[in-house]
């Protein structure tokens, strides 16, 4: 059984797990809907929309920085990059107050304005990385958590500089929840990581040959500083929509990526992104499903999810020491 | 032909290369020796834009390497570092696949194929070709990355220290490869290695490196002295002919 497992093709996996993904996607839809479809498709439609993009999102972020890293237990939120993005939020409402937050006038534009700003950050931050010096995977891992550490408490030091009204408005992103997604960022959403999409599907061989390790690529004629570069900016764009919509999640990606590195049966990054993808839907949809509908609690999915890849961190963590 | 005009490389206050001007003409095997550090793979990564330079630039066939195109570059030249450590599990296949890069840009061919198993049969790779990386000794790995460097098909090919964790045999096969290529392929071979009998009987050239500077530039005939190697390695060696190959004895 276990050798017929392993000579099944990629693009067969890609299509077995595409039917789970599916599957679960129609369970999200249709169970319990109750006959009220005027108003069950679009509510639910909104919900699962959001909840495929942030998937896709951390996935292929997860999977991107992984690869350019050159190691599998490292993601963009382990480094901090989500923690970044809320240290932003709250400084635009310490400097700007709540009025630009709240003005349901132009959201888009604020958060246009929001991911360009983590873009640049988080290039100029993560760039001192990536450029030579820092190859040990603890040294990084450490960075990262500290700089983690260190955008987290400043965010609520400013917080606690802010009015209490508009840290009540604040407090409510800085929780992964997939219950109140903000919906109204759909469209912005999907069209950013559309962008980006484009432009890591475009590089995907040079991924492949990225995550042999630096020497290697340069040798083989990658343009190394500046893929790394679109690439951390790329991841920027995304981890900006999955936390702009549900908040930060830690450990999700890290589960989904290492998933598809498990069961893509290739390293090609063409079998490897999708893979992720579709692990995140899996996971994220099924998840609420399970939790919703079948168990009828009100826990949030994040929770599971974060307990399940946290566990799995520390089995990577603990199995890389040998 | 490479062209290397005053490169140093410097860390803080410690300098490594010291204004190296060289000029390497395209062909023949060139070996660099000298003493630990010495600067011959500080060197090897200038010229092979792995090390970006203090001063001085580097032209291969007139490209400056570190302004060049880069994917035009890895059709020229190759290099291969000392300790390649990949992050990932990999057939020995799928590694030496990975060379033909630079030409198909992912999208691999028949003619790539093909080069894949020539490349694999140079290094006699065949029986392991399907196997993982690290599933192999030291030494077959060593054959794998190189037979990954043959693949891309370059002019150049740049190699720190081939012959590590090699045994006898294959120490010597690999060098009568590499010869075999700089004569039948006009290949251009450029190569750091520590045995200075390697150097002696397969080198065309010799290049020997001391406190960042190069210290003698020749044939293995005006270099493999008693002198010279004395200058070198602040070490007593005796050079003997033996069967018509000049070889040290310094044990």
């Amino acid at each position: 059984m276990a050798l017929d497992l392993k000579a099944v093709s990629p693009k067969t996996r890609l299509a077995l797990l595409g039917t789970a993904a599916l599957a679960v996607v129609a369970c999200f839809m249709l169970i319990g809907a109750g006959g009220n479809w005027n108003f069950v498709l679009p509510f639910r439609g909104a919900k699962l929309a959001a909840m495929v993009l942030v998937a896709y999102a951390i996935a292929v972020s997860s999977v991107l920085f992984q690869s350019i890293t050159h190691n599998r237990i490292l993601t963009p939120s382990i480094m901090g990059f989500d923690a970044l993005y809320l240290l932003i939020q709250a400084v635009i409402v310490f400097s700007l107050g709540i009025d630009p937050l709240l003005d349901t006038g132009n959201p888009n534009l604020r958060f246009a304005f929001e991911v360009i700003m983590m873009t640049g950050f988080a290039c100029l931050l993560f760039k001192a990385l990536f450029n030579g010096a820092a190859h040990s995977l603890h040294l990084m891992l450490l960075a990262g958590i500290v700089f983690g550490l260190l955008f987290r408490s400043l965010s609520s030091f400013v917080m606690r500089l802010i009015d209490p009204n508009e840290f009540m408005v604040l407090q409510d992103r800085m929780f992964a929840s997939f219950n109140a997604i903000q919906t109204g960022l759909l469209w912005v959403s999907a069209i950013a990581i559309g962008l980006a999409s484009v432009v890591a599907w475009r590089l995907r061989h040079q991924y492949d040959v990225l995550s042999l390790g630096r020497e290697i690529a340069v040798n083989l004629g990658i343009d190394y500083r500046r893929t790394v570069m679109l690439t951390l900016a790329l991841i920027a764009v995304m981890v900006s929509v999955s936390t702009a919509l549900v908040g930060p999640v830690t450990f999700f990606g890290l589960l989904v990526s290492n998933l598809a590195y498990v069961t893509a049966g290739s390293d090609k990054h063409k079998y490897l992104l999708p893979m992720a993808v579709l692990w995140g839907v899996v996971f994220l949809v099924g998840g609420q499903v399970l939790l919703e509908r079948v168990l009828e609690l009100n826990a949030t999915v994040s929770v599971v999810i974060e307990f399940v890849g946290g566990i799995l961190f520390l089995f990577l963590i603990t199995r890389k020491k040998h | 032909m490479i062209e290397i005009s005053n490169i140093s490389k410097r860390y803080g206050e410690t300098v490594v290369v010291d204004d190296v001007t060289l000029t390497l003409p395209a062909g023949g095997v060139t070996a660099i020796i000298g003493p630990n550090g010495a600067g011959k793979s500080t060197v090897l990564s200038m010229i092979s834009r792995l090390l970006p330079m203090s001063a001085g630039r580097v032209l291969v066939d007139g490209i400056d390497v570190l302004k060049g195109d880069s994917k035009e570059l890895a059709r020229r030249l190759a290099i291969l570092r000392q300790d390649n450590h990949l992050p990932m599990r990999l057939t020995v296949r799928d590694l030496v696949a990975f060379g033909r890069y630079p030409h198909s840009g992912g999208r691999p061919t028949v003619d790539d194929a093909l080069h894949v198993e020539r490349a694999l049969g140079y290094l006699s790779l065949e029986p392991l070709a399907d196997r993982f990386l690290d599933q192999l000794s030291g030494g077959q790995r060593q054959r794998a990355f190189v037979a990954m460097v043959l693949c891309q098909d370059t002019d150049y090919v740049l190699l720190d220290e081939p012959l590590n964790n090699l045994d006898m045999r294959h120490a010597v096969d690999m060098m009568k490869l590499l010869r075999r290529a700089a004569i039948e392929l006009g290949k251009t071979v450029i190569l750091v290695l520590h045995d200075i009998n390697f150097a002696s009987c397969y080198a065309d050239r010799i290049v020997a490196m001391r406190d960042g500077k190069v210290a003698y530039h020749g044939t293995p005939l005006e270099l493999i002295q008693p002198a010279v190697l004395h200058d070198l390695y602040q070490l007593d060696i005796r050079v003997r002919e033996i069967d018509g190959q000049r070889i040290c004895v310094y044990y």
